[in-house]
């Protein structure tokens, strides 16, 4: 989804001041949505949400400090719907050493695309329990949704061509446009 | 991959490969719900023509926790006792369905031979006194997790018993060896095969000689019928030179490891209870059977990996 594209070819739609604004919004937004921090647990995807739920849960344990929010990792290969379609890589180790049941617990990922990753990623949080209600953060949403599914915090809203490649890291966004990809 | 017939089969990169995949599947197992779709709509046949607890059992256990559906074949009720031969039995559970045989049987080979007659992948859960790579697997995977090794380099591992008919030892001893560990074989001559000179293994008859320098002491289960066939004098003279005695226990390194592919033959290879050793993986090693199954089901029915064209 977020393949890493060459710099010098790429347009680049956040800077990395951009991404820690965005964070630190986030952050500000989960909070205020949910009244507090009282039962939130945040949860990045496998490889690309991790850092950014890690940041989120920083910014969010400034802004309130009366409970720490945990925050876990979840790989979710196992549980996506292209098993046998395409070849799988598995990302890191899933670690979610807290249990989700009654848990208000916010997604965390890079680039919000078809929708798929984050389909599989509700199903896999069942199996750490059942949580009174789901969220959804993306650092990016680049449409071409197949599913649907909305995100509750969006750092950008960012039109691409559903062939371009976006990268999203701490040192900013950018899109490798279709015609770039492959050269 | 295809099928998983043998540890040479699988290689290093292969075996590596799937001691990785196993960590996913072991974070599986400790989650509350234990279960993911990845294998929704694949079978698993299990065709077991020898006696197995745990290796049937971890099979199954692992199709199902990667929501595989499973069939399990029993000989003793089945129309081989009508005189319906493997070839037929194959093709017929084979016309059902089915995406992968575990196959444990009495004669060599029988897993390359059933996979001429199926488009199914195959795994050996044991041919004979050749292969059992899956235990080899659950082995390797068990010391990495103990030592937190990646690399077995250097690591002094002793196998201890009844080598000639053991296919354990014979998997374990490439997987050990491939993984860059010193493997060294303890056995009176008559429980060794008549020349492993080609083997990559030293070998010694004394066990009260290694027993202080291993860091991995791996003890195989005695059959009894075995004395019957006069390969040892008495099971009484046999536990006084190769069984785990109290004396022995004492005089392992303090980090060394003991295990035991099951079952047991209590008061013969394991003169105490394995619980009374400090570093026992035995009970490690039944658990992590479920997680390594998984991973082999999951890299032959589900990575794709055959998807490359790769074999």
């Amino acid at each position: 989804m977020s393949k890493s594209a060459s710099i010098n070819s790429s347009r680049e739609a956040m800077t990395a001041a951009d991404v820690s604004r965005a964070i630190v919004r986030i952050a500000h937004e989960i909070v205020e949505r949910n009244h507090g921090v009282e039962g939130l647990a945040i949860v990045g995807l496998q490889r690309g949400g991790v850092w950014i739920a890690e940041a989120i849960t920083e910014q969010i344990n400034k802004i309130e400090t009366s409970v720490a929010v945990p925050v876990g990792a979840l790989d979710v290969s196992l549980h996506r719907d292209d098993i046998g379609l395409r070849p799988v890589s598995l990302g890191a180790i899933s670690n979610i050493p807290f249990d989700l049941s009654g848990a208000t617990v916010v997604l965390v990922d890079d680039v919000l695309y078809t929708g798929r990753t984050v389909r599989a990623a509700m199903e896999g949080l069942n199996n750490y329990g059942r949580p009174r209600a789901v969220q959804l953060a993306v650092l990016v949403d680049r449409g071409h949704r197949e599913l649907p599914i909305r995100p509750d915090f969006v750092g950008k809203n960012l039109p691409t061509h559903n062939k371009d490649e976006v990268s999203a890291t701490a040192a900013g966004v950018f899109v490798a446009p279709h015609s770039e990809v492959g050269k | 991959m295809k099928h998983l017939r043998s540890i040479d089969e699988l290689g290093l990169d292969g075996l590596t490969g799937l001691l990785q995949l196993t960590d996913h599947m072991a974070e599986i197992n400790q989650r509350p719900v234990p279960k993911v779709p990845a294998l929704r709509g694949r079978t698993v046949a299990s065709l077991f023509f020898e006696d197995s607890t745990r290796t049937r059992l971890s099979f199954e256990t692992a199709a199902k926790r990667l929501s595989a559906d499973t069939m399990t074949f029993n000989v003793s009720t089945s129309s081989v006792n009508k005189g319906e031969s493997l070839r037929d039995t194959v093709a017929t559970i084979t016309d059902m369905g089915v995406d992968a045989f575990v196959v444990r049987h009495k004669s060599v080979g029988i897993p390359w031979q059933i996979s001429q007659w199926t488009t199914a992948s195959i795994i050996n859960a044991g041919d004979g006194a050749h292969q059992h790579p899956t235990q080899a697997l659950v082995d390797c995977y068990t010391i990495r997790e103990a030592t937190h090794a990646q690399s077995f380099a250097g690591m002094k591992i002793a196998i201890v018993g009844d080598i000639k008919h053991s296919r354990v030892a014979r998997s374990n001893i490439q997987a050990f060896s491939l993984l860059g560990a010193k493997v060294t074989l303890v056995a009176p001559p008559t429980l060794l095969p008549p020349d492993v000179s080609h083997w990559p293994v030293t070998v010694a008859h004394k066990l009260d000689e290694v027993v202080s320098q291993t860091d991995v002491l791996y003890m195989l289960r005695l059959q009894s019928e075995r004395m019957a066939q006069g390969h040892v004098p008495t099971l009484r003279e046999y536990s006084e030179q190769y069984g785990l005695t109290h004396k022995r226990v004492l005089a392992l390194k303090s980090d060394a490891i003991v295990m035991h592919p099951g079952p047991m033959n209590r008061g013969v290879e394991m003169q105490i209870d394995p619980s009374d050793v400090k570093n026992s993986l035995i009970h490690r090693q039944v658990a992590n059977g479920v997680s390594v199954r998984m991973a082999v089901l999951f890299e032959l029915l589900g990575s794709g990996s055959n998807l490359g064209g790769q074999a």
